[in-house]
């Protein structure tokens, strides 16, 4: 058979997210494969620079579905530094829970996605069985299931009952026991060993030059963590092992991530046992003095970066974020080399990918002719103007209007 | 002929083989469900999706070859249920039987393994084409291994009909006992035939989204499904009949209830064995069909060869 060039996304039941992977194979083994990113832009970070910090918090939450509050905390890292704000020890406790909680969840999340991409269903059910009893912890604590929206600048918003933190420890113990026997399936279901060892091999040095983050880079024996390296809100009081492991491969990323929803559980009883009393909230500005901040967070994914310019107004005036995905996916090409089609699910979903939240730009694809542009912001809000003048709806009479009714 | 064509459409033919799959089909996915400590479908389910199916549009894709692309769903069904006519059930005699009707069924459920092909080939999508030819290599990894696990007991027996086949068991019981590894291998080949994970390769959904079945929609995926159905329940009366001839003497009544005792612990062997494993590579599956059913195929009929030979002397 010659060369043929399959599309993998961006729809496609593999891809959770639209996303598009270009892959050439001979046969059924993979020579290249092509990335196209851009399909999830969401405009996120201009959106920030238009509202006050607090409604820019809850929109950084929702820059993931899964890891909201490493965006959140992340962020607001960076602001309560431009203020000086000194957030109580207390609230930082409950942000440090919340953030295992949040990890535990999303590995979870993650085991299961890696069996149902290996034809492993149950395993697939399993995992989220019994994902559902950290969500309903996590919804008993804060609210909600997914984004907590625990944080605000200078504290956290709810303070933890002694009646939870008891029920938490409850938690633990269950889900420790699930994982434990996890454990024992990854390392005697021959299947699943076989379908998952040898599979998307990352070197150690190719990690390192690759820039590879989280579970994917440590799964390479690249020791890294901000969590012990660069320790943030309650780290530096808890003592846990970073994870790494030589196997290089999927089978390697798989008990890192295991070996860590150990550690997490770990963590949440040290935290239990230390948590101080006090407030749980200080007084925050509305306005955030000038200045810049860089903040790193360990999310479950690996290492995010955020960035935040302040000018003196109660609006930023420049976040950047840059999500985990964004470094993990150079070496997904790497990973691709010399695999077969059958294995390109699980790589990509190996690295545990988060489109949505890697996305920051549109580039205009003409598929037919190969030609490609790259609009700015003003262009866009042109082209979209004119677009719908040429459909018969003229925003200028629309607007008149509404001005006026509300004027009445 | 007005009771043949009873037997043809109604029973034990089209009408209760119809009734019959989906049932299996039922309690298939019922037990996988179960197993994965899921709720589950209700029992109309099979019967819903089929005619839910039914109502919807077919489309055929614009460079696909129309003929081809409609005939190849008939073709599978028509292929399992002509092959059901020549099994054994309730009794030790099958509806029709002759001398050579054991390959006549092997080679009537090889044929809607190349329907699939053959549809997926002509659908002429992408992910058709890789799932077909996935088809076909997974053909001739489990083909050879069924084969040899089913002539085995036939070898012991000295015959080529499965009706005098079950007779001869039927006789002599302790004898089936001797066929216990063409058994897991004949079971582990129906997988295969199935296509179900472990061996579901050609149509890995997280790979190449349907595989052949991709570019079918409405009533002809619903006659491809119903086919598969009823290849399941074929297959596993096929290996009920060879490998576990008992209880034929309990009457009509008695050997139907029998039967489909049979029928559902193979059905049930078979969700166990999807639930406990993940999907293989290709490459792995034809390595492991060749490197350990075959050669365990190959030590059952050298054991009944030698069998036979003391039998007979």
């Amino acid at each position: 058979m010659a060369n043929v060039k399959i599309p993998i996304g961006p729809q496609h039941p593999a891809l959770k997210e639209p996303e598009s992977f270009t892959i050439t194979l001979n046969g059924e083994t993979i020579i290249s494969m092509d990335v196209r990113l851009g399909y999830n832009h969401r405009g996120i970070e201009k959106a920030c620079e238009e509202r006050n910090y607090i409604q820019a918090m809850y929109l950084v939450e929702r820059v993931c579905g899964i890891c909201s509050h490493s965006h959140s905390t992340c962020f607001i890292q960076a602001v309560e530094e431009i203020a000086g704000l000194a957030v109580p020890p207390r609230a930082q406790y409950i942000r440090t829970i919340i953030a295992e909680l949040e990890r535990i969840h999303s590995h979870l999340l993650w085991l299961g996605v890696a069996g149902h991409e290996i034809g492993f269903d149950t395993l697939l059910m399993y995992a989220w069985r019994d994902r559902e009893a950290v969500m309903d912890t996590l919804a008993a604590l804060t609210g909600n299931r997914v984004n907590y929206g625990i944080n605000t600048i200078g504290g956290v918003r709810r303070d933890i009952s002694p009646e939870q933190l008891a029920g938490l420890l409850k938690t633990m113990d269950v889900l420790e026991e699930r994982t434990k026997y996890y454990i024992e399936v990854a390392s005697q279901e021959i299947t699943l060993i076989k379908r998952l060892s040898g599979v998307g091999y990352l070197a150690h040095e190719d990690a390192v030059k690759l820039g590879a983050v989280g579970p994917t880079a440590r799964a390479s024996a690249v020791d890294r963590d901000i969590r012990r390296d660069d320790p943030y809100i309650a780290y530096k009081d808890l003592d846990f092992k970073v994870i790494t492991d030589t196997h290089n491969d999927v089978y390697g990323r798989t008990l890192v991530r295991v070996g860590e929803l150990m550690q997490c559980y770990n963590m949440i009883r040290q935290l239990v046992a230390k948590i101080p009393d006090g407030p749980v909230t200080v007084k925050a500005p509305r306005k955030i003095p000038a200045g810049e901040a860089f903040s790193r967070y360990e999310a479950p994914r690996g290492e995010d970066v955020h960035y935040v310019k302040a000018n003196g107004t109660d609006k930023a005036e420049r976040v950047k974020i840059r999500a985990p995905t964004l470094a993990n996916l150079q070496s997904v090409a790497k990973m691709m080399e010399n695999n077969r089609l059958a294995d390109v699910p699980i790589i990509i979903a190996a690295i545990d990918p988060c489109f949505s939240c890697t996305d920051r730009m549109v580039r205009i694809h003409d598929a037919g002719h190969g030609r490609q542009e790259t609009l700015s912001w003003q262009a866009l809000h042109t082209y979209s103007l004119d677009w719908h003048r040429k459909q018969g709806i003229d925003f200028k009479a629309l607007n008149a209007k509404l001005s006026r009714r509300m004027k009445l | 002929m007005a009771l043949a064509l009873f037997h043809l459409l109604i029973f034990p033919g089209f009408l209760f083989l119809f009734v019959f799959a989906l049932a299996m089909e039922f309690v298939d996915r019922k037990l996988y469900a179960r197993l994965q400590n899921r709720v589950g479908p209700p029992w109309f389910q099979p019967f819903a999706d089929f005619i839910k199916l039914s109502a919807k549009e077919d489309i055929v894709p614009e460079k696909a070859d129309a003929i081809m692309f409609r005939l190849m769903p008939v073709f599978a069904l028509a292929a399992v249920v002509t092959a059901f006519f020549y099994i054994p059930m309730w009794g030790p005699q099958a509806l029709f039987s002759f001398s050579g009707d054991l390959i006549v069924v092997i080679y009537l459920l090889t044929i809607p393994t190349l329907t699939f092909f053959l549809a997926g080939w002509h659908s002429t999508s992408l992910f058709s084409m890789i799932g077909a030819t996935r088809t076909l290599t997974q053909l001739f990894a489990y083909e050879v291994p069924l084969f040899m696990a089913i002539l085995a007991p036939a070898l012991l027996a000295n015959t080529w009909s499965l009706s005098a086949m079950t007779v001869f068991y039927d006789q002599h019981p302790a004898y089936a006992g001797l066929n216990v590894i063409g058994f897991i291998v004949a079971l582990i080949a129906l997988q295969g035939k199935l296509e179900r994970v472990p061996f579901d390769i050609p149509e890995a959904e997280t790979e190449i989204v349907g595989g052949t079945f991709t570019e079918y929609s409405g009533r002809l995926l619903a006659l491809f499904r119903l086919a598969i159905d009823i290849e399941a329940v074929v297959g596993a009366s096929l290996i009920a009949a060879v490998f576990l001839p008992f209880g034929f003497g309990l009457g009509a009544a008695g050997g139907f209830v029998i039967y489909v005792v049979k029928v559902l612990i193979i059905i049930a062997l078979l969700a166990l064995l999807r639930t406990v494993l993940a999907r293989l590579r290709i490459e792995q599956m034809v390595i492991f069909c060749w490197k350990v059913v075959a050669p365990a195929a190959l030590l059952q009929l050298l054991i009944n060869l030698i069998l036979s030979g003391v039998l007979r002397s």
